[in-house]
């Protein structure tokens, strides 16, 4: 494991380098914040100075803080939901893997139609329906996601279902559970890890765009996405503090991307 | 090329069913919200007659499953009730909206698809050069950035430094086609930036794909020229692929609008459907939805069916 960091691309590193950084930033966000999540500091919209880094936002709170604590809500937000995701995608599409028939065909057909429909609009519908709230939020986005986690696992445990140890598992007499936890997923664990890298980016996009539309986090807790909405005003007047949350967005997409990407190339062994 | 046109066959029935089972699903959705939805709308201050004749006008006092064929009726015919927040008729509310939605996605669409293939097949040509590294590494910032991060951008630049594109596109059914073309060229370069960024890198994926098999070598083996390999073995079998990427993105594309449209306060279906589930509009909702997801399921369904007739080899089989 140490080997294969010593020998990581300069692309793997700056990705690790800014995927630190992001976690450290969240975990450490009340002692770096100056000021802090919802306090009212200073003017509207004030400029970079030595007193705010980044300048206040549309009520006059310090943006930086705002910042750092938002980077603790949303990417704990993307990254629940994204565990959740998994755990019902993998569970799912084990099952759909080691019974096979019917199981398997229905699963699949309604995971098919889940899938056919577009996941924003889906989701948008469904938040209508329940009403927004952090919990429907994570659920919603979390079972949307899953599909796709369904589609890899149900793929690629059904090629391990098919090996001998499985097969000599079974005749031992163990049960479907058993199978799963001990004798697939060990073996499936490379694919899952690289997945679980791009559905992180795709849920952290997709819930920023949700905030962005104003159905994500509540104000007046931070989040990125939400920021960008309240202060989107500030851009036509030349102020663009506004794209700083957003550009944080991008920049940590851009590094769990950069990393997924040497994943994939040293899991398919260096294909071009 | 019977057996082309009863895979067609099937794949529409498959897309029909789909359509059905979504509406079912927007249809049972509604049923669930907790509460009444004549409850919810009307408030806590709601008189049991208000409450009874609200139920009546929204025919909740019928049984589901009556419900469902009734709206699925009404809905084919054209009549998606009325709007729950100012009471007019969502089908007028909506069809100027789905056209301007349906018109920004053209345009971009129209610079997106030439821009990305000649970059795809410019790439694959000269695979690993540093043309090639350029492209791929702008393409994959593009796809990580959030839509909204591009489109301010584009405001900031374009309409707040240089003021020369509006911030808003606020289009009106008064404006000529120069006019409009003018006022949503921001919003469609953002799209484009999107859109042109996911269908480069399939684009150039297939031609690589394409280029690697033994054919290919044969052909360079005989010593053909790399235009005419290209032009003659590779484009008709990478044709398939690439006509089904730019479908895919062009499906993408009619969704993925919402965003953008909410960013330039364009007036799309996109932003009704935003509006109405921030107010709660149900029946706006319901129909902006449905017809959201029945022209992505068509446009799916397209994409397979040009993949299927432009699949020499599926094209040859009796």
């Amino acid at each position: 494991m140490l080997k294969l960091l010593r020998q990581s691309p300069l692309s793997a590193r700056i990705g690790m380098g800014i995927v630190l950084l992001n976690i450290l930033t969240a975990i450490f966000a009340p002692i770096i914040a100056p000021y802090g999540e919802t306090k009212v500091v200073g003017d509207v919209w004030e400029l970079f100075n030595s007193q705010f880094f980044f300048g206040t936002d549309h009520l006059g709170r310090d943006l930086f803080s705002r910042m750092v604590f938002g980077a603790r809500n949303t990417i704990a937000l993307a990254f629940a939901t994204t565990a959740l995701s998994f755990s019902f995608g993998i569970v799912l599409g084990f099952f759909a893997a080691t019974l096979g028939g019917w199981t398997d065909q229905i699963l699949s057909r309604i995971i098919d139609i889940i899938m056919a429909f577009p996941t924003l609009i889906f989701a948008l519908m469904i938040l209508s329906v329940v009403g927004s709230s952090v919990y429907s939020l994570v659920f919603t986005i979390a079972v949307l996601d899953s599909t796709r986690v369904y589609r890899l696992s149900r793929a690629v445990a059904m090629d391990i279902e098919v090996m001998e140890f499985v097969e000599a598992a079974r005749l031992r007499g163990e049960g479907v559970w058993w199978l799963m936890r001990h004798e697939i997923l060990p073996n499936a664990m490379p694919p899952l890890v690289a997945e679980f890298g791009l559905r992180f980016c795709f849920v952290f996009l997709f819930i920023a765009a949700l905030s962005f539309l104003g159905l994500g986090l509540q104000p007046p807790a931070a989040d990125w996405g939400g920021m960008v909405r309240e202060n989107a005003g500030a851009i036509t007047f030349g102020i663009y503090t506004p794209l700083l949350p957003a550009a944080a967005i991008a920049f940590l997409t851009v590094g769990v991307n950069l990393i997924v990407d040497w994943f994939l190339r040293v899991a398919s062994g260096l294909k071009d | 090329m019977k057996h082309v046109l009863w895979l067609v066959l099937k794949r529409a029935l498959a897309s029909v069913v789909t359509i059905l089972v979504i509406s079912l699903i927007i249809f049972i959705g509604v049923e669930l919200l907790p509460g009444d939805v004549a409850e919810t709308v009307l408030g806590q201050s709601a008189t049991p007659e208000t409450v009874k004749a609200f139920r009546k006008e929204l025919k909740l006092d019928l049984p589901p499953h009556v419900r469902y064929f009734t709206w699925l009726k009404d809905f084919v015919q054209g009549d998606f009730g009325n709007s729950l927040a100012n009471g007019r008729p969502v089908f007028g509310l909506i069809t100027w909206r789905f056209a301007n939605t349906l018109f920004l996605a053209a345009t971009a669409a129209a610079i997106a698809v030439p821009l990305a293939v000649i970059l795809g097949i410019l790439a694959a040509l000269y695979r690993n050069s540093l043309f090639d590294n350029a492209i791929s590494t702008t393409t994959l910032s593009f796809i990580s950035f959030p839509e909204f991060f591009i489109a301010y951008i584009l405001i900031g630049v374009f309409s707040v430094q240089f003021n020369v594109f509006p911030s808003l596109a606020a289009i009106s059914p008064r404006m000529n086609f120069g006019e409009k073309l003018y006022t949503i060229l921001l919003p469609a370069l953002t799209l484009t930036a999107i859109v042109t960024a996911h269908m480069m890198r399939q684009t150039r994926a297939a031609i690589i794909n394409v280029l690697a098999s033994a054919y290919i070598e044969m052909a360079e083996l005989k010593g053909i020229r790399r235009l005419r390999i290209i032009v003659q073995h590779a484009f008709p079998n990478a044709l398939s692929p690439v006509i089904n990427v730019i479908a895919v993105n062009l499906a993408y594309l009619v969704v993925g609008v919402v965003i953008v449209e909410v960013v330039f306060v364009y007036p799309g279906l996109g932003q009704l459907l935003v509006d109405s589930v921030s107010k709660r509009d149900i029946p706006v909702v319901q129909a902006s939805g449905l017809i959201f997801a029945a022209t992505y399921v068509t446009l799916n369904l397209l994409a397979d069916i040009l993949s299927m007739l432009s699949n020499p080899r599926l094209r040859k089989t009796h």
